[in-house]
């Protein structure tokens, strides 16, 4: 608690003690109204001063109608009804109660919501408050981030966050990325490699050679993100800042018409008018009306969602993409980087009768061994993943000879081998098995027979058909892939993860005109998501109602282009944010709903005169707690 | 030109107050209020001076939530 709120609290805690002693001793002792009434206005000084201060202030600048005016009127209402009418309506006890409770409501808002607000910005906490600056001497020197320039060596010791992007020099040591990848896994870094700033050094010393200026950083750019993200308002925040400006005149003038007109019809009709009944109704209509759960609450909850999100490793930039996300009907995928790894591996060895299919995997991988090719980069890594221990010293090959466009032969340990596509086996004359799977294919012959085969493909990221199917459980009516890659490679993926529709052989210019045919088939409520890994993706990812870029780590185009960032590359946080989305906005509608009914259904009974000032206190304090206590549920995500 | 300036106000329904008051301001395209953040965000009109129009913003806000305030460098 802050100060202003402890001066609150002890507010509280004095009127209500003198509230309290007044009601017992009046019950005990008569005591003359007039007497009452100056004591009473001891607790309600102590209680509403500021509150009346502010009022009065309102109108003198003629900025009436808010809920400080609000409460004035009604108590004061209350307190001078009971004044008149010797306490048979309205009374001392109730003004100031209600001056009372409203106080206490208030203090609870603050508190609850200056806590959320903590806890949220301690979420994101990433910001480095110092560099440690390596000088020409090799003296260190605690600076500002933002005073080093670019190419300066900084120290970063085990237990501080990494400040600025640059290079390792000197020092390995393993990295905590949680605050921006949502990863609990610890990563290895060593000389040579990249470091992003922002994660945590958790074991060694490390000399960083910095790359970019602070202001440039993943860091900077990340906390930039963040805090504009609630500048952009939903729809529903909107609705309710619009709502609260007709809303509160709106209500002041329904509680006028309630004082004067049935009390006038009454007197009209020959009746008694019974003016205080009227008033103290119209009194109790002005403290149910309040507005401040609503607005309060709906945008404390998107706060929330974007901070719980972000935690998770997903930058969401604005309340509308929180909103927008949970109304996605169609999602459309980028395959290579975003479903796939992007990276070709060996996915399946066939040998041929009799072979044995390790000796096929040495025989390729040798042969391949002097190219530079993808292919022969993953025929090493899947022969160095099955034997550990196996050779690949270049004096095993001899004798390569390239046949552009076909493969190579060559000498491996004195056996005379081909490897190669297709076209090569047929060049060769051999009659070789059609693979069933897709992929690319590479041909093994020996002595000129046919040995077997190995298929390299672009692997299927973990996690991606879970993710589909996650997406589709909370709500997608389709997924789409698009590719660039051929009708059987996109046709395999997209049957094994489960996808509803693909496209393939798309050149990048295709991509957007594909997303404007979805765009043009979805339903005109619900909004079309497009997930790229952000390079070459841009176009398309602006395009959508809402772009998600995956694997932002150190890709700034990503970044600048999505309108929601996925900071590592797991396809499943995809639908991590569709649930975070979709709670947010269950949580936004409760409270409108809830706050909306209670109210309109205690106005109603106000008006009526069933609903006391007790129910009113209620309408309004309670209803706002709650809605604050449900707002804050958004922060909590089930994993 | 756009700048963000740290606030101090109490209540949600004060801040949205701030905001239109700022938007009302001449030299101000949009002005977007953050309660969460206690950040206001202003989108100056080319060649407008922020030293300038600020004190006007402050001021304006001022007249609709006494209770409130911008820090201006």
């Amino acid at each position: 608690m802050n100060k202003k709120q402890k001066t609150t609290l002890y507010r509280i805690l004095i009127s209500a003690a003198l509230l309290i002693a007044l009601a017992v001793t009046e019950r005990l002792v008569e005591l003359p109204t007039l007497l009452l009434f100056a004591l009473y206005l001891i607790p309600y000084f102590v209680i509403g001063y500021d509150i009346l201060r502010k009022a009065v202030k309102g109108i003198a600048k003629r900025q009436v109608f808010d809920e400080n005016f609000l409460m004035a009127v009604a108590t004061v209402g209350a307190i001078l009804l009971g004044l008149f009418t010797n306490g048979q309506e309205g009374g001392f006890e109730e003004g100031v109660a209600v001056m009372l409770f409203y106080q206490i409501g208030e203090l609870f808002q603050s508190v609850a919501v200056g806590k959320s607000r903590r806890n949220i910005t301690a979420l994101m906490d990433i910001r480095p408050d110092y560099a440690n600056l390596v000088g020409e001497d090799g003296e260190i020197s605690k600076e500002d981030p933002d005073d080093v320039e670019i190419g300066s060596l900084i120290l970063v010791s085990p237990g501080e966050k990494v400040p600025i992007d640059g290079i390792v020099e000197e020092g390995t040591s393993t990295l905590n990325t949680a605050a921006l990848t949502g990863e609990s896994l610890p990563r290895e870094i060593g000389e040579g490699e990249e470091i992003i700033s922002g994660c945590i050094n958790l074991s060694g010393v490390l000399k960083i050679r910095t790359t970019k200026e602070f202001g440039e950083s993943t860091v900077s750019k990340i906390l930039d993100l963040v805090e504009n993200s609630s500048m952009k308002k939903s729809r529903s925040e909107n609705f309710i800042s619009k709502f609260a400006r007709v809303y509160t005149p709106a209500v002041c003038y329904a509680a006028l018409a309630l004082a004067v007109l049935p009390p006038v019809v009454l007197l009209l009709a020959g009746y008694d008018p019974r003016f205080s009944t009227w008033i103290i109704r119209a009194l109790t209509f002005l403290v149910i009306s309040c507005p401040c759960a609503l607005v309060i609450s709906i945008p404390l909850s998107f706060f929330a969602g974007i901070g719980a999100a972000s935690s998770n490793g997903i930058l969401v930039k604005g309340s509308n993409y929180l909103e927008a996300l949970s109304e996605t009907g169609i999602a459309v995928f980028d395959k290579t980087g975003t479903l796939t790894e992007g990276v070709f591996r060996v996915t399946d060895i066939c040998p041929a009768e009799g072979i044995d299919g390790a000796d096929l995997l040495e025989i390729a991988a040798l042969a391949e061994s002097y190219s530079s090719h993808p292919i022969s980069k993953s025929l090493k890594e899947a022969l160095t993943e099955q034997n550990p221990d196996a050779d690949l010293s270049p004096a095993r090959t001899t004798d390569v000879e390239e046949i552009a466009g076909h493969g190579l032969k060559a000498n491996v340990d004195g056996r005379k081998v081909a490897v190669g596509n297709a076209k090569l086996m047929k060049l060769l004359d051999l009659t070789v098995p059609t693979p069933e799977k897709a992929g690319t294919t590479v041909y093994v012959a020996e002595g000129g027979k046919y040995i077997g085969h190995i298929l390299i493909a672009d692997v299927e990221k973990q996690g991606a058909a879970e993710a589909l199917k996650l997406l589709k459980k909370s709500g997608i009516r389709k997924n789409v892939m698009l590719t660039g890659d051929n009708e059987a490679v996109a046709k395999s993926v997209a049957e094994r993860l489960g996808l509803d529709e693909y496209r393939a052989q798309l050149l990048p210019g295709d991509k957007v005109d594909e997303i404007e045919r979805l765009l043009a088939s979805k339903n005109p409520k619900e909004k079309l998501v497009f997930v790229g890994d952000g390079i070459n993706d841009a176009p398309v990812l602006s395009r959508a109602d809402i772009g998600i870029a995956m694997g932002a780590m150190g890709s700034d185009a990503a970044i600048e282009a999505a309108d929601v960032v996925l900071m590592d590359d797991d396809p499943r946080r995809i639908a991590l944010a569709m649930q975070i989305s979709r709670k947010c906005l269950r949580i936004v509608h409760e409270n409108i709903w809830f706050a909306l009914g209670v109210k309109g259904i205690c106005l109603i009974l106000g008006a009526l005169g069933i609903a006391n000032m007790w129910v009113a206190v209620f309408a309004d304090v309670g209803v706002m707690v709650i809605a604050v206590l449900n707002a804050v549920r958004c922060l909590s995500v089930k994993k | 030109m756009k700048k963000t300036y740290n606030i101090e106000v109490d209540c949600a329904a004060c801040a949205q107050k701030m905001e239109d008051a700022a938007n009302t301001v001449a030299g101000v395209i949009e002005a977007t209020v953050s309660f969460m953040t206690q950040k206001m965000k202003v989108v100056f009109e080319e060649g407008a001076d922020p030293a300038q129009v600020m004190p006007e913003v402050l001021k304006a806000c001022k007249v609709v939530e006494d209770d409130c305030d911008i820090e201006l460098e």
